[in-house]
């Protein structure tokens, strides 16, 4: 057992309690652990005694447990709940679970993104956990007048062997919601865990089989009106005027004006992020009616000019003009060949480069690339003269509330966010320009409004992945030994350097260097940001240079973690070379990687980011000159795994994304025009294109546990670059690789 | 306007619609049926799949008109208990991340398990073709069809 200082305090939770106004409605019918098989709902509790900020049991035992964060299908509405669940120690049948309200004085945190979930909540969910348990326990000693420290439970029942007491969770809640909270708790230790590393099922599956409305979409009020707006069709253009006589006498139709979203005053932050922040709204009863006024709108548009604003109290401009994906190739090619910002140097690089036998180098691109969840943007917001109400997809609440409240000059306690689950997320929803918009339209209004944005309003409206390249230079000796290792990477407008990322530490000369280029083109976080672009060049390049120097890829991998491992370059190494050496022997073992079937061609990656370590095996087939994944096998290090086959799907999940991704995915630009906007020309995976077998293994340890959301995602790319130079003998440097496959 | 008369999971009903609306949003908008989904709106991604007369539609490109006076179902009314063998294989493989695309997933399956009752791979993968899911589920919806197939035929 651990002790841990206790800080999920009583009188910052009541104090908070007292501001939420009882906001917190119980939506809930069938328990977590309930199989198709388990009809019966549970008896809802006639009272609830709150324990603490996520924790509420009813008298007849039935446990409430709040989700805190917001669920876009990582599955974080029944892991994290598991973890509160096996600290507190009762039985998952007796679970409801429900969802938290944005509500940081209270739960903290509220953030998905970064795979920074379940390791965030890890420590302190845990605490409230044991937290409540000791808390019945205490109540429970005074009841039965023994000492606490002889009381055991399980499963949701306090227990005193030797006098033979015994109670459930229930009889005891409303004497524990009164006991101090205590100073210092025991947590379980990890071998006694049985809710924290077994397979629980999603605790919202019934509701998503049988069409519930769970998804901002799908939320409706009384008197609710339907709002689209139409932003620039090309990034560099800005709103001029507009004819809405024909529109605004169509059927359906209750107002078309124009809105600022952000104004010029307000000092924005990263998550602000928008392309366009002057639009045309229409306004009416119906989805299908407001659609065909907004194509019967009349809009002018007009060049804009350098855009200033403030991010972090500093200033930060959009430059003027129409882009084009050719000209964005052009420049990325010329700073490939300009030195960049050195952000790491050891040794002596330049020396060593000179004194090269061989020097390797390979310059590798990406596009931009648009999310594409499938639920569009939208955005419930009912905004009164005294208070604001929201309700829609959002993965990050707590970086557009103060933005927010600035602009409806309204105080944040007054503004209420509601969290729906999320049609998906990939970082797109961390951006919440969608909220602002629909909040601003609601107060011009006065009345409650859903923003919807169409799927080609979506895909059109930035916040895209960027566009990058990188290039890589090894230099070797004569008997091609490695002397030298040199990266430089950026981007169109940021660049995707992990300076101090494998395999720095592992090479006694190694320089980095980064470039950006400014654009107008607004970009955001997207599935393992940067990481999913440098995995795909560092580990493409790693396995050219493997077989440059006449070395098994896996070998040549394993020997530089070892020299990082054993005698590491430099201090700000990022990354546990022994855990990362890990999952490529696992991965290596699990595949029988020197076996490689007939007509299949293999290819590896590793990567590390946020926080986990995985290793992916891709064995592709072509079929008519067309490759195709059959199988992947994964091995992954993210410490403790929480719910085990949530993390399996999720994991599989990201393969598939990266499999279509790395073959299909690219949004191109022509004069600020995106030159896709809905899945008939934007190529997604489909079912007949995704792996017939992903096998998904994690290394076993006590380590606490680190995020699953965008690690495996990142190694894709390049397991797919390299079993494709296997099937066709041609390197591949340019995603996405359908593109190159068809030019050859 | 005019008055479109509906029968949408057995049960009667007439809306005031301009007739070429789109059955997704009389569903969604009007009907309060918000379990078929809006994705694309130009029948490329099978989020909004129902039923019309027995047949797989794209709910999205389809005139309510079109639907008048047929029979409708939607993901609300492929069971009555939530029980479907589909409904139940989805459970039990744990399918859904996000779980915005299912019910197009499973209204697009339930069609071909009642076409070809023990499908392969090769006939899930072309039967699901259009079907999108953003998360990359398919793999579990290959093993979950496989698993309502023999439900299926436990039932029969």
């Amino acid at each position: 057992m651990t002790e841990v200082k206790n800080n999920t305090g009583r009188r910052s939770f009541l104090k908070a309690a007292l501001l939420a106004g009882g906001g917190m409605v119980l939506h809930f019918s069938w328990p977590a652990g309930s199989k198709a098989a388990a009809k019966k709902a549970l008896e809802t509790p006639e009272e609830w005694f709150e324990l603490n900020s996520y924790i509420k049991i009813g008298e007849n035992g039935i446990v409430s447990l709040f989700n805190p964060n917001p669920e876009f299908g990582q599955n974080v509405k029944t892991s994290l709940p598991m973890i509160l669940a096996e600290e507190l120690d009762i039985d998952w049948e007796q679970v409801v679970v429900e969802q938290a309200d944005f509500y940081p004085e209270r739960f903290g945190r509220q953030f998905t993104g970064g795979s920074q979930s379940v390791r965030g909540a890890w420590s302190p969910l845990r605490t409230a956990g044991a937290t409540a348990r000791q808390m019945l326990v205490l109540a429970a000693a005074a009841e039965w007048n023994v000492p606490a420290s002889e009381i055991s439970t399980e499963s949701g029942t306090l227990l005193h062997q030797a006098s033979g007491k015994k109670a459930g969770y229930g009889e005891f809640a409303s004497a524990a919601a009164k006991i101090p909270v205590p100073k210092e708790v025991k947590l379980k230790a990890v071998n006694d865990f049985k809710i924290v590393g077994s397979s629980r099922s999603n605790v919202e599956v019934k509701n998503i089989l049988t069409g519930k409305p769970l998804f901002g979409l799908d939320y409706k009020t009384e008197g609710m009106l339907i709002a689209m707006v139409v932003h620039p069709p090309a990034f560099g253009l800005c709103f001029k005027s507009m004819d809405d006589s024909v529109a605004k006498t169509m059927p359906g139709i209750k107002s078309i004006f124009t809105i600022d979203s952000l104004t010029e005053d307000i000092d924005q932050n990263f998550f602000d992020a928008t392309s366009f922040t002057k639009f045309a709204v229409v306004v009416g009863n119906t989805t299908w009616e407001v659609l065909q006024a907004k194509k019967a709108l009349k809009v002018e548009w007009e060049e804009e000019p350098e855009r200033t604003f403030t991010m972090g109290g500093r200033k930060a401009t959009f430059p003027a003009g129409l882009e084009s994906t050719e000209l964005h190739r052009a420049k990325m090619q010329e700073l490939t060949k300009t030195p960049g910002n050195i952000a790491r140097r050891d040794g002596d690089p330049e020396r060593a480069f000179q004194a090269a036998a061989k020097i390797l180098e390979r310059t590798y691109t990406a596009p931009f690339l648009a999310h594409n969840a499938m639920e569009p943007v939208n955005c419930f917001a009912h905004v009164t003269a005294d208070r604001a109400e929201l309700y829609g997809p959002t993965q990050a609440p707590e970086f557009i509330s103060g933005t927010l409240s600035e602009r409806l000059g309204m105080p944040k306690e007054k503004i209420l966010i509601r969290l729906a689950r999320m049609g998906g997320g990939f970082g797109r929803r961390a951006y919440g320009h969608h909220l602002i918009e629909a909040a601003v339209i609601s107060q011009y209004l006065q009345a409650p409004i859903k923003l919807v944005y169409t799927r080609e309003d979506e895909m059109t409206a930035g916040i895209y992945r960027p566009t990058y390249s990188a290039t890589y230079r090894a230099a070797l000796d004569e008997n091609n030994q490695l002397l030298a290792f040199h990266v430089k990477a950026g981007g169109i407008p940021e660049s995707p350097l992990h300076a101090n990322r494998f395999p720095a530490g592992a090479i006694d000369n190694y320089l980095a260097e980064g470039w950006q280029i400014p654009s107008n083109i607004t970009v955001g976080a997207f599935r393992a940001p940067r990481s999913n672009f440098m995995a795909a060049a560092e580990q493409s390049f790693l396995d050219e240079l493997a077989a440059e120097m006449g070395k098994d890829p896996i070998d040549f991998r394993l020997e530089l973690l070892e020299r990082a491992k054993t005698n590491p370059v430099g201090q700000r190494n990022d990354y546990d070379a022994a855990r990362y050496a890990g999952v490529l022997e696992l991965v290596r073992d699990k595949s029988n990687w020197k076996e490689t079937p007939q007509g299949v061609h293999r290819g590896v990656s590793a990567y590390f980011c946020h926080n986990s370590y995985v290793a992916e095996i891709v064995d592709l087939v072509m079929k008519d000159d067309m490759p195709k994944v059959e199988k992947v096998v994964a091995a992954i290090d993210c410490g403790i795994v929480v719910n085990k086959d949530a993390a399996i799907n999720m994991a599989e999940g990201a393969i598939v994304d990266g499999v279509g991704n790395a073959l299909y995915g690219e949004l191109p630009f022509k004069d600020g025009v995106p030159q896709k906007n809905n899945f008939t020309t934007y190529q997604l995976i489909r079912m007949n294109e995704a792996p017939k077998t992903i096998d998904v293994h994690f290394v076993q340890n006590e380590e606490a546990p680190t995020g699953m959301g965008e690690p495996p995602f990142a190694p894709v790319f390049a397991a797919v670059a390299n079993a494709l130079y296997r099937a066709t003998g041609k390197r591949f440097y340019n995603q996405p690789f359908i593109n190159e496959l068809k030019s050859s | 306007m005019a008055t479109t008369k509906l029968k949408i999971n057995g049960k009667e009903h007439a809306v005031d619609v301009d007739p070429s609306t789109p059955l997704l949003w009389v569903l969604r908008d009007h009907l309060n049926l918000v379990g078929t989904k809006y994705g694309c709106g130009v029948a490329s991604c099978g989020a909004c799949v129902v039923h019309l007369e027995g047949e797989a539609v794209r709910s999205c490109v389809t005139k309510v008109s079109r639907a008048a006076g047929k029979e409708v179902v939607t993901i609300e009314g492929l069971s009555e208990n939530g029980d479907h063998p589909l409904q139940q294989a989805w459970e039990q493989v744990d399918v859904p991340q996000c779980g915005y695309c299912q019910s197009g997933q499973i209204m697009s399956a339930a069609v071909l398990l009642r076409e070809i009752p023990n499908p392969t791979d090769e006939e899930i993968d072309l039967a699901m073709t259009g079907n999108i899911c953003r998360c990359g589920t398919y793999l579990r919806i290959r093993k979950a069809i496989h698993l309502a197939a023999e439900i299926q035929n436990e039932i029969k």
